[in-house]
């Protein structure tokens, strides 16, 4: 059967209702080959730059690779976006706080995310989240000062089948019960992730 | 790809899955996963190479099957055999089901479903119809069980008004909640004047508790994608952006792939199947906004701003994405039109009820036993839902009152457990059908306690755009603390009647329009429940502490001498 090659990358559409007019490749200076600061994360923002060719209405998309990149939107993060899309600093920081998604502080080494969604709230999900936030001292949506572990919650995760349900550094745990919670965040706090696995993969040429 | 193509594609797939003599569906959604379904499957492979039956049996992965609690769930399908659906599987229990069932022909009953089972029985499947079924991540599979099959149909057959049309006569209604009519939205937009329309399905599925979205587009991408297409085709549009909550990574990546592999064989692209019709789709991920689900929010994210609704008119049939004509639906409606279009319009008529056509999914979570994903024709009473399907309730305990519509919907209470399960229905109880969830709820559940929850839930997603919304929410919540904690008075339920009032009407979108819903019908059925509260310090369910006392009380207090405290 004949395959026919696929468009993508393509543009998407709509350039006219941005909130800045006025781009143009004339007018966008050439992104730079290396990064000042020669932080290869910043490569994996540039592709998708390019992928979605510096359209504005990308920005989401963009502050998405961001935060996978470096795990928080730090100010110069956001600022080096606001650049690369010509959109007012305001804008982009508009944008990253609106949506509960994006993370503006740094998060812990290993994160615990409490669902507290219905089917989970009517199941006593609330008390697994007080009974972790009691052991270790912080609040829902903060970072221990050790930096090691944060605690946060979601709206639901869409596992309501197995509720109460709890995400342990991106793995999901059904049935928790407070005392169970506390003993899983216990052993993961007990594992040390290496260096490598921490920080994002080094990209290859290839890649890009 | 050609019309003849397309099938010649359906026939190659079905009979290769022919020459397997047994096919070993496992359950690879969110749920089942979780619960230790990649352990299961690994162990199925390892047990197959083992055994040297790499041509006569296969593993699958699958999208959801429904029984979500008692995952990891694995079909057997023998040839010509009845499927034999087993619960709960371990790596040790899948080891056993190879050698006896598989290898010797004989199930172990003990842990199977039984087909029988209302939970599998009263299910009648049209959007969930493949799902749990085929392999998401396989074009072929999707093809192989009459898949593309009614785009081909639309394109070669019908014009855009006859598809139109025939989504009108179905009755088909919007499954995002409202209800508006999909067929009324079609030609509103098909009529619009402009060079550029879009197509957009809303899968921001932010209702805590519901889950169908998810997992439709996680077990059967391809209905989804032919909907959208077929949808394109009838309004005139040539582009489609599908909207992914951002804690739905696995269906954002499914539906990718899927773009993918149907642009690859012409069945999404430039000239699909042959014809003129040209027809792009993207995925959005959303960022974790619950009002994106609001449709002029939704697609503020899309063109990449602050997710905050827009005044409505103009519609997004005449003014939506960069100011063209836009179609929006939900998910699961799109997932409805591919078996409307491919069976005609008379056929999806005759389920359900007279208003309400065709079937619903619902996310049936809380305290019930069976919990899962149920697929129901329109007008099952929710005592069919709850105690045949859903098992009844466990512990011995009984039953309170089912939340529909999350946030937006309302609580019914025992009482109103024969009402048909309709739009208008739901509507006269004062809830909503919603997007489906339907949450159960027993007697030691307050319900002042989850009318405080969901007003929480509302004030923090509240965008802040107008002021009904953005403070009467936070008004709201902080009765309802005063209410669990003791220090409220009667006339504090006055002054939230009020609230809720003002808000529903003067809010300018469906969050803060509906927001006092789960207040209001709290209010209205568990009256007693406030009143105990306020007047008797008590909380029948005994989840409140009531630790303040009302502030005149409070001045009563320090009048008294310090000696008596």
């Amino acid at each position: 059967m004949p395959e026919r090659p696929t468009t993508r990358p393509r543009p998407t559409p709509g350039n006219t209702a941005t909130p800045l007019a006025q781009r143009g490749p004339a007018a966008r200076p050439a992104p730079p080959a290396q990064h000042p600061s020669s932080d290869n994360r910043f490569k994996l923002i540039d592709r998708t730059l390019k992928r979605f060719q510096y359209q504005q209405d990308a920005l989401i998309e963009v502050l998405h690779t961001a935060q996978e990149a470096f795990g928080f939107l730090a100010d110069d993060l956001l600022l080096y976006i606001a650049r690369q899309l010509k959109l007012p600093p305001s804008w982009v920081y508009g944008v990253a706080t609106f949506y509960h998604f994006f993370s503006l502080k740094p998060q812990g080494e290993h994160s615990c995310i409490v669902c507290m969604g219905t089917a989970c709230y009517v199941k006593q999900a609330a008390e697994i989240l007080a009974a972790l936030c009691k052991a270790h001292g912080i609040e829902a949506g903060q970072t221990t000062p050790d930096r090691r572990l944060s605690v946060n919650t979601a709206r639901c995760l869409g596992s309501c089948g197995l509720a109460p349900v709890l995400v342990l550094d991106g793995e999901t745990v059904g049935r928790a019960t407070p005392h169970s919670a506390l003993a899983q965040v216990q052993t993961l706090l007990a594992t040390v992730k290496t260096e490598a696995a921490a920080m994002p993969q080094p990209i290859t040429e290839s890649e890009l | 790809m050609t019309s003849a193509e397309l099938a010649t594609l359906a026939q190659r797939e079905r009979e290769k899955q022919q020459t397997f003599r047994c096919r070993l569906l496992c359950c690879a959604s969110t749920p089942c996963l979780s619960s230790g379904g990649i352990g299961v499957q690994k162990e199925l492979e390892a047990g197959i190479k083992e055994h040297a039956l790499d041509a006569t049996v296969a593993v699958i992965a699958t999208g959801c099957m429904g029984p979500c609690s008692r995952g990891p769930v694995v079909t057997v399908q023998e040839q010509g055999q009845p499927d034999v659906i087993y619960e709960a599987v371990t790596p040790e229990l899948a080891e056993r089901i190879l050698t006896k069932h598989v290898l010797q022909g004989q199930p172990l009953h003990a842990q199977t479903l039984p087909a029988e089972m209302p939970f599998l029985a009263k299910q009648q499947k049209i959007v969930l119809a493949n799902s749990g079924l085929i392999d998401p991540e396989r074009i072929e599979e999707y093809v192989a069980r009459a898949g593309y099959q009614a785009l081909d149909k639309a394109l070669q057959e019908m014009t855009p008004e006859e598809v139109c049309d025939t989504i009108v006569r179905s009755g088909l209604r919007g499954r995002g909640g409202a209800g508006y009519p999909t067929g009324l939205k079609w030609n509103l937009v098909r009529k619009a004047v402009g060079d550029k329309k879009y197509v957009v399905a809303n899968g921001d599925e932010g209702d805590p508790g519901a889950y169908m979205d998810r997992a439709l587009m996680e077990s059967d991408p391809h209905r989804v994608l032919e909907g959208m297409a077929i949808a394109g085709y009838a309004v005139g549009a040539d582009q489609g952006f599908v909207y992914v909550r951002g804690e739905y990574p696995i269906a954002a990546q499914r539906l990718e792939k899927a773009i993918r592999a149907a642009e690859r064989r012409g069945l999404l692209g430039s000239r699909i199947l042959d014809s003129n019709f040209n027809f792009r789709i993207d995925v959005r991920i959303g960022a974790g906004a619950f009002v994106c689900g609001e449709e002029t929010a939704l697609m503020q994210s899309i063109m990449g701003r602050r997710g905050q609704p827009v005044t409505r008119p103009p519609y997004p049939a005449q003014s939506g994405l960069w100011g063209k004509p836009t179609l929006i639906n939900n998910v699961e409606t799109y997932g409805n039109i591919a078996p409307i279009v491919a069976q005609g319009a008379e056929w999806f008529a005759a389920i359900g009820t007279a208003q309400s056509k065709g079937t619903k999914i619902f996310a049936l979570a809380g305290k019930v036993a069976n919990t899962g994903l149920i697929e129901v024709p329109m007008g099952i009473t929710l005592r069919e839902i709850v105690f045949d399907i859903g098992g009844g309730i466990p512990n011995g305990l009984t039953f309170k009152a089912a939340q529909t519509g999350g946030p937006s919907g309302g609580c019914i209470p025992a009482t109103y457990l024969d009402t048909l399960m309709d739009y208008e229905s739901l509507k006269t109880l004062g809830s909503i059908m919603g997007s489906g969830g339907l949450i159960v709820m027993d007697d030691q559940s307050c319900m002042v306690d989850v009318a405080k929850f969901f007003m929480e839930f509302c004030a923090d997603e509240s965008c802040g755009k107008c002021v009904p919304c953005r403070a009467g929410t936070v008004q709201m919540h902080r009765i309802l603390e005063r209410v669990t904690n003791g220090s409220a008075t009667l006339a504090d339920l006055e002054t939230l009647r009020d609230l809720c009032a003002l808000v529903r009407d003067t809010s300018l979108c469906g969050l803060g329009q509906s927001a006092p819903n789960p207040v209001l019908s709290t209010l209205h059925y568990f009256f007693d429940e406030y009143e105990a509260h306020i007047q008797e310090r008590r909380c029948p369910a005994g989840i409140c502490t009531f630790n303040e006392v009302p502030v005149w009380e409070l001045a009563e207090r320090l009048r008294q001498p310090v000696a008596a405290s």
